[in-house]
């Protein structure tokens, strides 16, 4: 527990006091969320039953932010690695699950806090307002997005000792996760070698948990969605424990 | 009772052997430098007793506890400064140490009392609040210090505590160690600096290539070579020097490049002018000479075979302060 909450904190820290790591994260999302959202419902008449297609994409959006944030914890990892930083927590007496559950609660927690302001700004530029229960419903799933993917980053990191090598890797991984999750259009029309690819990707039942709390559009199901991302929480974080034990020195 | 104990302690990397079959035995209180050249292993024992590697053949024992089967124990136990900085560069100095204190968990007042008490002890009590990017490197060094105090270990590992600090900071740094030792601290150190190895240490280690090739007192181990030593500095000349200080009471001569002669032997002041007339019958120029009792550096001349490479930085910290700038920029 108590270095669980000690990695946490120092993830807390570093987080607040990068501020231009806040403001530079959501920029992006926000501005595909202004300009393509716009541009597409203009140009393509896109109707997704009574909501409107930006309605629908913001969820997306939510979902790209907790992706980019959660992958970026992996590169925490690493820079604690060239800076000589992981030495001093790997003589700690403390176990490396410990250590790998901080880093990815701390993880989950800034990309929740990122992914929070992103709602808040949608809401800004008159996006409808959901329920309270939804609200709440999609907090949950923000933190189950989040946490298999920063776990994910973390395993990544386990096995690589190069910052380039690592944010290629990354941007490898995370556009074709990206693409293939629904954020920005829905997939269930994919042909079938495509369709299993999403439904391997965790970010595809988290984009779908969203958006079934924030605009009640679901393609699983609610109870789907959860299962699913708690399967992936556990198993990625299995994956990456042994992987940080084995490597990390 | 031994703080630490290996036996055949070897570890292979990609088939090359850093460590091969050391033995060491520290006892309870005492101060062991390792003393060699870049790459004779002296950071690979170190890793193996921290736990942060695994030996590939061989035990080791810290404060009784096995490196392998015990490493939460061993972790306990140990206190160490790590050769390159291991600091949260975007915290301040006293949450570095904090973190430190929460890992190893130790109790909030103690902790808070402890941190404030170290702080002041390596000077940076003024300091505790700013960020450690903003440190020159002999405050980070005393700040890594502080951090490995933190939580009473009973064994501390010190790779290279003085590495690149000026000789203030250096001298402020060894009188700690001293106390440190005064007040029955077990401490292994390694050192490039043969000042440092003869002020501080009890025993000295001299590795080269993975291997222990003298291990005594910093007394006995001057003693041992038994030698004092005459160094010529020698015109270019195509005679065999050796043949020419075929002389019956030298030990042994060392030469470099045929210009640089070392000559060991005892009673040196009163066979120097013998030595000379030789070198006049055979008409080579003696361009200087200087008549050393040994000192540690002789010592580890003497096993190790060369000068000692400066400490320029390896590839690996190269890359880790390019890094830093870059990030700096950033």
């Amino acid at each position: 527990m108590n270095t669980i909450y000690t990695i946490w904190l120092r993830e807390m820290i570093r987080f607040f006091r990068a501020k231009s790591r806040i403001i530079g994260s959501l920029g992006m999302p926000f501005f595909f969320l202004v300009i393509l959202g716009t541009g597409f419902s203009s140009a393509f008449n896109i109707s997704m039953g009574r909501n409107r297609y930006i309605d629908f994409m913001m969820p997306g959006v939510i979902g790209m932010i907790l992706l980019f944030s959660s992958m970026f914890t992996g590169f925490s990892v690493i820079w604690d690695k060239q800076f000589g930083f992981l030495k001093e927590i790997m003589v700690a007496p403390v176990s490396s699950s410990g250590v790998v559950l901080g880093k990815a609660l701390g993880g989950s927690t800034t990309a929740l806090i990122q992914a929070i302001l992103m709602l808040l700004l949608s809401l800004v530029i008159g996006i409808k307002l959901p329920s309270f229960s939804g609200i709440l419903l999609s907090l949950i799933f923000m933190f189950l997005t989040s946490f298999p993917l920063v776990t994910l980053g973390i395993a990544f990191a386990s096995k690589m000792n190069d910052p380039h090598g690592y944010q290629l890797m990354v941007n490898f991984l995370i556009m074709p996760m990206f693409l293939l999750s629904g954020a920005f259009f829905p997939l269930d029309k994919l042909p079938n070698w495509l369709k299993y690819a999403f439904y391997l990707n965790p970010l595809s039942y988290g984009v779908d948990g969203l958006r079934a709390a924030l605009i009640e559009v679901t393609q699983f199901s609610v109870i789907k969605d959860l299962t699913v991302l708690i399967i992936f929480s556990a198993v990625i974080f299995l994956i990456a424990s042994y992987l940080f034990r084995k490597n990390s020195y | 009772m031994l703080a630490v104990e290996t036996t055949d302690l070897t570890k292979v990397f990609n088939g090359n052997i850093a460590v091969n079959k050391i033995n060491l035995q520290v006892k309870e209180g005492e101060l062991l430098g390792l003393l060699g050249p870049n790459g004779a292993g002296k950071t690979t024992i170190i890793s193996i007793l921290c736990t942060l590697i695994k030996p590939s053949s061989g035990t080791a024992y810290v404060w009784n506890y096995d490196v392998v089967k015990q490493q939460d124990k061993v972790r306990s136990s140990i206190g160490i400064v790590f050769q390159d900085s291991s600091l949260d560069e975007e915290l301040t100095a006293f949450e570095n140490i904090d973190f430190h204190g929460r890992l190893y968990k130790i109790p909030l007042n103690l902790r808070k009392k402890k941190i404030e008490e170290l702080l002041r002890l390596v000077g940076l009590d003024d300091k505790r609040d700013k960020v450690v990017k903003t440190f020159s490197g002999g405050m980070r060094r005393r700040l890594e210090i502080a951090r490995g105090l933190l939580h009473f270990p009973k064994v501390l590992f010190l790779d290279e505590p003085t590495l690149g600090l000026d000789p203030q900071t250096k001298k402020h740094i060894w009188d700690y160690i001293k106390r440190l030792k005064e007040e029955g601290m077990t401490i292994i150190l390694t050192t490039h600096c043969m000042d440092e190895a003869d002020n501080l240490c009890d025993q000295i280690a001299i590795m080269n290539k993975g291997e222990i090739i003298a291990l005594d007192t910093p007394f006995n181990l001057k003693n041992n070579i038994n030698k004092d030593m005459i160094i010529l500095e020698v015109s270019e000349t195509k005679e065999d020097l050796r043949l020419v200080l075929n002389l019956p009471y030298i030990h042994e001569i060392k030469i470099e490049d045929n210009k640089t002669v070392r000559i060991f032997l005892n009673e040196g002041e009163s066979k120097v002018s013998q030595i000379l007339e030789k070198m006049y019958q055979h008409q080579i120029k003696v361009n200087s000479l200087r008549i050393n009792r040994p000192t540690l550096d002789d010592v580890y001349l003497y096993y190790t075979g060369k000068e000692i490479k400066e400490d320029y930085p390896d590839n690996k910290i190269h890359l880790r302060e390019r890094l830093k700038l870059r990030r700096r920029k950033i």
